[in-house]
C-alpha cells in the first residue's frame, strides 16, 4: 500500500526523531518507563506507515461486507440499521422476568435475552439440594415448560429475537421455547434468536457445566443438525469470549482461545457429517469490551479478519455467510467496581464506543450497580440509554468502521491477529481446544495474566480510578435489588402442582426413549422436544442424560 | 477425652491434628505417635505416583470407591510439591476426589512437601501411621513422580502403583532408569488414547528384559475418567498383596522399610543437629568465600567443621 | 515453632467464577502459606468435612451467586457442631454492604467484598488464625 521509497525515507526520519527525543527523555522523562495497553502489550509512542507496512489494503482489509471484513461484516452497517440493543435481564419467578421484558420491549429494546438462575443453567430443578439458596438469583428458575410459558407470556415469539445464556442444557431449554411458540401457533421456522450453546468455554471460565466433554460436542452438533433444518433462523451456537476476558485473559488470549473453540465446533460438527455452509452461517460469537478503547476496537476486527481466513482456508468455505463473524457484545463486567458506582456509568459508555467502532451486530450494557447485586430498573435505563446515546448522538454510527487506516489501529490489529494465531497454532499442536482445556493449558495461560493483573492493580502500576486511586469515603449504597427469598419455596410448590397434574405415564414413557436415544447415536432434539412438552422437568432431562453421560470432572491447573 | 483415645475411637478431627502436630514437629505430636505406635501395621499402603497430568488423583477417587463398595476404611494422602522460594503450596488434589469429601469412610488429607529438610518421606510417613492408627484399612499415598519422590514413596509403601498415559514417547525412556524397579503394578492411563497399547507395549518389553523377576508387575490398562479397567487394576494390586504374603515378602519389605526408616532419621538428626551447630551464617559465608577464592577446599571444611561438631557432642 | 499457615480455598454453591477463588490461592500460595484448593459447586456438608481432614487454620469462601445468606452461615454452624469453630471462617465475592453484619453475627469473621487488595485478606489471615 506505500511506496519502499518513501517507508525508508520514513524509517530514517523516524530513527532520527527518536534519537533526539530520547536525548531529551533523559532530562524530562514521561510518565512511566514503559506504556502498555490495557491488556499489557507494549505499545509504541506513535505509528506511522512503517509500523503497517506490510499491509495490503484489498487482502488484509478489503471494503466493508467484503473479505476478509475486517471493516465489517455488511456494507451500510449501522447507516442500515443500529445493532440490537440487547439487556440481558431475568430473576426470580417466570412472573417477575415477564414484566421486565415488557418494560425492556416497552422502552425500545430490540430483543431479549434471558438469564437463568444457576440451577437452571446446571440441570437441576428447584427442589434439588444443591439448588438450596440458590433459585431465581442471578435469572430466572425455569423447571418446566409450565414456567416457559409465563416467560414469554404476551411476547409474540415471532415478532421478538430471544437470546438465552444457556449453554449445557441448551437442547432443554431450545425445546421448551420451541413448544411455547408452537402454543402460540408460531412455527420453528420463523424463531429468531440465539442459544448461547458454547460448553467449551464453560470448562474454560465460566464453570456451569454438566457433562464431560465429548458427548457435551455430541449434543451441540445434534443441536446444529437439528436447527439447520426445522429452526433454519436460530443462532445456534454463540461462541463466547465474554467470559475467557472476564476470568482475567488478555484481549488477544480472548480472540485466540475463542476461535480456538469456534474451530473446534466446526471439526465436530464436520465430522459428524455436516456441510460447512450448512450451519456456519448460524455460528455467531460473543465478546467482551474492556476500557483500553483502540485495543478493543483492533481486537474486534482482528476476530474478523482471523475467522474469515480460517474458515475459507481451513475449512474450504464457500458462502461469504459462513465466513462472517458476527458478534454480540457485553461491556466487561469485571471493569465495574464497587466503589463509586457512579463511575462505572462512565466505564460503560467508554466500552460501549468501542463495540460500536469495532462493528458489533449487538450489545448488552452493564448497569452501574452490577459489582455490587443484580441492576435496577433505574440502572438499566441509563445503561441502555448509553447506547441510545452512543446510537443517535455521537456521531461515530454515520461512517462504516471510521477508525480504519488509523495507522496505530491497524497496526494493532496486526498484533492482536498474530498473537491470536499464535494461541490457535499452540493448540493445535496439543491436539485441539478440548484437548487443551483438559489438559488446563487455556486455563492457566488466563490464570497468569490474571495473577499478572492483579498483582500490577496491587502494585499500583495499574490505575482503577475510586478503586487503588482517588478513593472516598463511602456510606454502603441503598436501594440494591433483593430477589425475594420466598422465590425458592414458590419454585417447589409448583413442581410438587406440577408433578400431580401432569400425565406421569407420557413424562416416564419420553424419558425412557430420550435414554435409549442418548445411549445410541440418533439426534436427541427430537427426543428432548417430546419429553418438555409432555411437562417433563429440566432436572428429570438433565437427569436422563446424566445417567447416560456421566459428569465433567473440573481441571484446576493453579 | 484425649487426643490419644480420639484417635483410637476413630475421630477425625483428632486424627487430622495429630497430623498437623507431627508434620510441624511438635515435640508434644511425636509424644503421642511414640504412645499410639502399637496399634499400628494393620492398614495396607498404596502408593501411587507418575508424571504430572497422568490422572492419579482421577485414578485414587475410583480406586476408593471401589473399595468402599466393599466397605473398607480408605485415607488418601496427596502429596503436591512446596514453593522453594515461599514456602507456601496450592494442593488441589480434592478437586478430583470431592465427593469421597462427605463419605464417613474416606479420610483425605493434602499436604504439602515442605522442602528437602523433613520432607517428603518424613511428615507423609507419620501420617501414614496416624490413619493406620486411626484404623484406615487401605492408605493411598499419592506423589507427582519426580525425582526423589517416587523413590522415597516406596520406602513407606506395600504396592507401589506407577500411572504412566500414552503420548510421553521419549520420556518413557529417560526415566525408566529409575522408574521400572519402583512399580509393583503399571497402569496406563487416558488408555482411550491413540497410542495407550503402545505405551504399554513399551513397559511390558522393558520389564521382560529383567527375566529373573519373581513378580512380574502387570501393566493395565485404564480410562479412570470413565472408571473403566479399575477393577482390574485394583485386583492386580491385591495380587500383589496376595504374592508379598504368600512369599514372605511383606514381612520382609516392611522391615526393609522400617531399617530405612532408621536410616533417614537419623541422617536427618544428625543433619540438623550439625547444622545447627554449625549454622553461624557469618562463618560459613566467610568460609565459602575463601573456597570460591581458593584458599582453602572444601574439604579440608566440611572436616573441621565435622571435627568441631563431635567435639561438641562428646563436650555434651 | 515455624509452621505454614492452612487455608481451605472453597467455592460455595453453583456460581462458576473462580477468578477470585483462584487469585487469592495463588496468593496465599505466594505469602507462604498451604493453600487446599477444593475446586467449583461444593456444599457446605463437604467444606466442613474438607476442613476437619485438612486440619485448617482458616476456611475462605468465594461466592458471587448471591446464596451467601444460606450457604455461608450453614457452614460457621455446622463447624461450631463439629466443634470446630476455631478455624478461622472468612468470605469474599458480591456481597452487599447490607448483608454484612448479620453474616458476622453468624460467625463468619469478615467479609471481602470486590477491589480488596489480597495483602488485606492475607494480613487479616496472618494476625486472626488461633496459634
Amino acid at each position: 500500500m506505500f511506496d519502499k521509497n518513501q517507508i525508508s525515507i520514513l524509517k530514517d526520519a523516524v530513527d532520527k526523531e527518536n534519537a533526539k527525543t530520547q536525548e531529551k527523555l533523559q532530562k524530562r522523562p514521561e510518565r512511566k518507563k514503559e506504556f502498555t495497553t490495557g491488556s499489557g502489550a507494549p505499545v509504541n509512542r506513535y505509528y506511522t506507515p512503517a509500523d503497517v507496512s506490510e499491509l495490503d489494503y484489498m487482502n488484509d482489509l478489503g471494503l466493508p461486507g467484503q473479505f476478509p471484513f475486517t471493516r465489517g461484516v455488511q456494507p451500510t452497517m449501522y447507516r442500515g440499521q443500529f445493532w440490537t440493543m440487547r439487556m440481558y435481564a431475568g430473576f426470580a419467578t417466570a412472573e417477575e422476568s415477564n414484566k421486565r421484558y415488557k418494560f425492556l420491549v416497552e422502552q425500545g429494546s430490540g430483543g431479549l435475552s434471558v438469564a437463568f438462575d444457576l440451577p437452571t443453567q446446571i440441570g437441576y430443578d428447584s427442589d434439588h439440594a444443591l439448588s438450596e439458596g440458590e433459585v431465581g438469583k442471578v435469572g430466572v428458575a425455569i423447571d418446566s415448560l409450565a414456567d416457559m410459558e409465563i416467560l414469554f407470556d404476551g411476547i409474540p415469539l415471532d415478532k421478538v429475537s430471544t437470546s438465552m445464556t444457556i449453554n449445557a442444557p441448551a437442547s432443554v431449554l431450545l425445546a421448551m421455547y420451541i413448544a411455547v411458540a408452537e402454543k402460540q401457533g408460531v412455527s420453528s421456522e420463523k424463531l429468531r434468536g440465539t442459544i448461547q450453546n458454547d460448553i467449551l468455554k464453560e470448562y474454560i471460565a465460566r464453570g456451569t457445566y454438566i457433562f464431560p466433554t465429548e458427548p457435551s460436542m455430541r449434543l451441540i452438533t445434534d443441536i446444529f443438525a437439528f436447527c439447520s433444518k426445522d429452526v433454519p433462523l436460530w443462532n445456534t451456537i454463540s461462541i463466547s469470549g465474554y467470559h475467557i476476558r472476564e476470568a482475567g485473559s488478555t484481549a488477544a488470549q480472548e480472540v485466540g482461545f475463542t476461535l480456538a473453540d469456534g474451530i473446534a465446533y466446526v471439526e465436530a460438527a464436520v465430522k459428524a457429517g455436516l456441510n460447512v455452509d450448512d450451519f456456519a452461517p448460524r455460528l455467531s460469537f460473543f465478546f467482551n469490551a474492556h476500557n483500553d478503547l483502540l485495543e478493543e476496537v483492533a481486537k474486534y476486527r482482528a476476530a474478523r479478519r482471523l475467522w474469515a481466513r480460517i474458515m475459507k482456508e481451513r475449512f474450504g468455505a464457500t458462502s461469504a455467510k459462513s465466513m462472517q463473524l458476527k458478534f454480540h457484545t457485553q461491556t466487561g463486567g469485571s471493569t465495574l467496581t464497587a466503589q463509586q458506582p457512579e463511575n462505572n456509568i462512565v466505564r460503560v459508555a467508554i466500552q460501549t464506543l468501542a463495540a460500536v467502532l469495532g462493528g458489533t451486530q449487538s450489545l448488552h450494557t452493564n448497569s452501574k450497580d452490577e459489582a455490587l447485586a443484580l441492576p435496577t430498573e433505574d440502572s438499566v435505563r441509563v445503561a441502555l440509554r448509553t447506547q441510545q446515546i452512543v446510537a443517535h448522538e455521537s456521531g461515530v454510527t454515520e461512517v462504516v468502521d471510521p477508525l480504519a487506516g488509523s495507522y496505530y489501529i491497524e497496526a494493532k490489529t496486526k498484533e492482536i491477529e498474530d498473537a491470536a494465531m499464535a494461541y490457535i497454532k499452540k493448540i493445535d499442536d496439543i491436539g485441539g481446544a478440548t484437548k487443551a482445556i483438559d489438559m488446563g493449558y487455556i486455563q492457566s495461560e488466563i490464570m497468569d495474566a490474571s495473577y499478572d493483573y492483579q498483582k500490577k492493580v496491587e502494585a499500583g502500576e495499574i490505575i482503577v480510578v475510586g478503586m487503588n486511586k482517588y478513593q472516598i469515603e463511602e456510606e454502603a449504597p441503598k436501594g440494591l435489588l433483593r430477589v425475594d427469598p420466598s422465590v425458592g419455596e414458590m419454585q417447589k410448590q409448583k413442581l410438587v402442582e406440577l408433578r400431580a397434574k401432569r400425565d406421569n405415564t407420557k413424562v416416564n414413557e419420553t424419558l425412557m426413549a430420550l435414554k435409549t436415544a442418548c445411549e445410541g447415536t440418533d439426534n436427541v432434539m427430537p427426543y428432548i422436544l417430546e419429553a418438555v412438552k409432555a411437562y417433563a422437568t429440566l432436572g428429570e432431562v438433565c437427569g436422563v442424560m446424566r445417567e447416560v453421560f456421566g459428569e465433567y470432572q473440573q481441571s484446576v491447573n493453579l | 477425652m484425649d487426643i490419644e483415645k480420639r484417635i483410637l475411637n476413630h475421630d477425625k478431627r483428632a486424627a487430622a491434628r495429630l497430623i498437623s502436630m507431627v508434620e510441624n514437629k511438635d515435640p508434644e505430636g511425636l509424644r503421642i505417635l511414640q504412645n499410639l505406635y502399637s496399634h499400628s501395621g494393620n492398614a495396607y499402603v498404596i502408593g501411587i505416583t507418575g508424571p504430572p497430568g497422568a490422572g492419579k488423583s482421577t485414578l485414587t477417587d475410583k480406586l476408593t470407591k471401589l473399595l468402599r463398595k466393599q466397605d473398607k476404611q480408605v485415607a488418601v494422602i496427596a502429596v503436591d510439591p512446596t514453593s522453594p522460594f515461599t514456602g507456601g503450596a496450592i494442593l488441589g488434589d480434592r478437586v478430583r476426589m470431592n465427593d469421597l469429601s462427605v463419605d464417613p469412610g474416606v479420610f483425605i488429607r493434602s499436604m504439602g512437601a515442605r522442602g528437602h529438610l523433613g520432607g517428603i518421606s518424613e511428615g507423609t510417613a507419620a501420617a501414614v501411621k496416624i490413619l493406620d492408627i486411626y484404623g484406615a484399612d487401605f492408605i493411598f499415598v499419592e506423589t507427582v513422580g519426580v525425582g526423589q519422590s517416587e523413590i522415597d514413596i516406596v520406602k513407606n509403601c506395600d504396592t507401589t502403583l506407577m500411572v504412566m498415559v500414552p503420548g510421553l514417547g521419549d520420556d518413557i525412556q529417560a526415566i525408566k532408569a529409575g522408574v521400572m524397579e519402583i512399580g509393583d503394578v503399571f497402569a496406563v492411563n487416558k488408555a482411550d488414547r491413540d497410542g495407550a497399547k503402545r505405551t504399554a507395549r513399551e513397559i511390558d518389553m522393558m520389564l521382560d528384559f529383567n527375566k529373573e523377576l519373581e513378580w512380574r508387575p502387570p501393566v493395565d490398562l485404564v480410562v479412570a475418567y470413565e472408571n473403566k479397567g479399575v477393577d482390574v487394576l485394583l485386583n492386580s494390586i491385591m495380587d500383589h498383596r496376595e504374592y508379598l504374603l504368600e512369599s514372605g515378602k511383606f514381612h520382609e519389605k516392611r522391615v526393609a522399610n522400617a531399617k530405612s526408616e532408621i536410616v533417614e532419621m537419623i541422617k536427618e538428626r544428625i543433619e540438623r543437629s550439625m547444622l545447627d551447630n554449625s549454622r553461624n551464617e557469618e562463618k560459613l559465608d566467610a568460609l565459602s568465600k575463601q573456597i570460591v577464592e581458593r584458599t582453602v577446599d572444601p574439604f579440608s571444611v566440611v572436616e573441621q567443621l565435622f571435627e568441631a561438631y563431635i567435639a561438641s557432642v562428646e563436650a555434651k | 515453632m515455624e509452621r505454614p499457615i492452612r487455608v481451605l480455598v472453597a467455592k460455595p454453591g453453583l456460581d462458576g467464577h473462580d477468578r477470585g477463588a483462584k487469585v487469592i490461592a495463588r496468593a496465599l500460595r505466594d505469602a507462604g502459606m498451604e493453600v487446599i484448593y477444593t475446586g467449583l459447586r461444593q456444599t457446605p456438608e463437604q467444606i466442613v468435612s474438607a476442613a476437619i481432614q485438612e486440619d485448617v487454620d482458616c476456611v475462605a469462601m468465594s461466592i458471587l451467586s448471591g446464596a451467601h445468606n444460606t450457604l455461608l452461615p450453614k457452614v460457621a454452624a455446622m463447624l461450631k457442631a463439629e466443634g470446630a469453630e476455631d478455624i478461622l471462617v472468612i468470605g469474599g465475592g458480591v456481597i452487599p454492604q447490607e448483608d454484612i453484619p448479620s453474616l458476622k453475627e453468624q460467625g463468619i469473621k469478615e467479609i471481602f467484598t470486590p477491589g480488596t487488595p489480597t495483602q488485606v485478606t492475607i494480613d487479616y489471615i496472618k494476625s486472626n488464625v488461633a496459634n
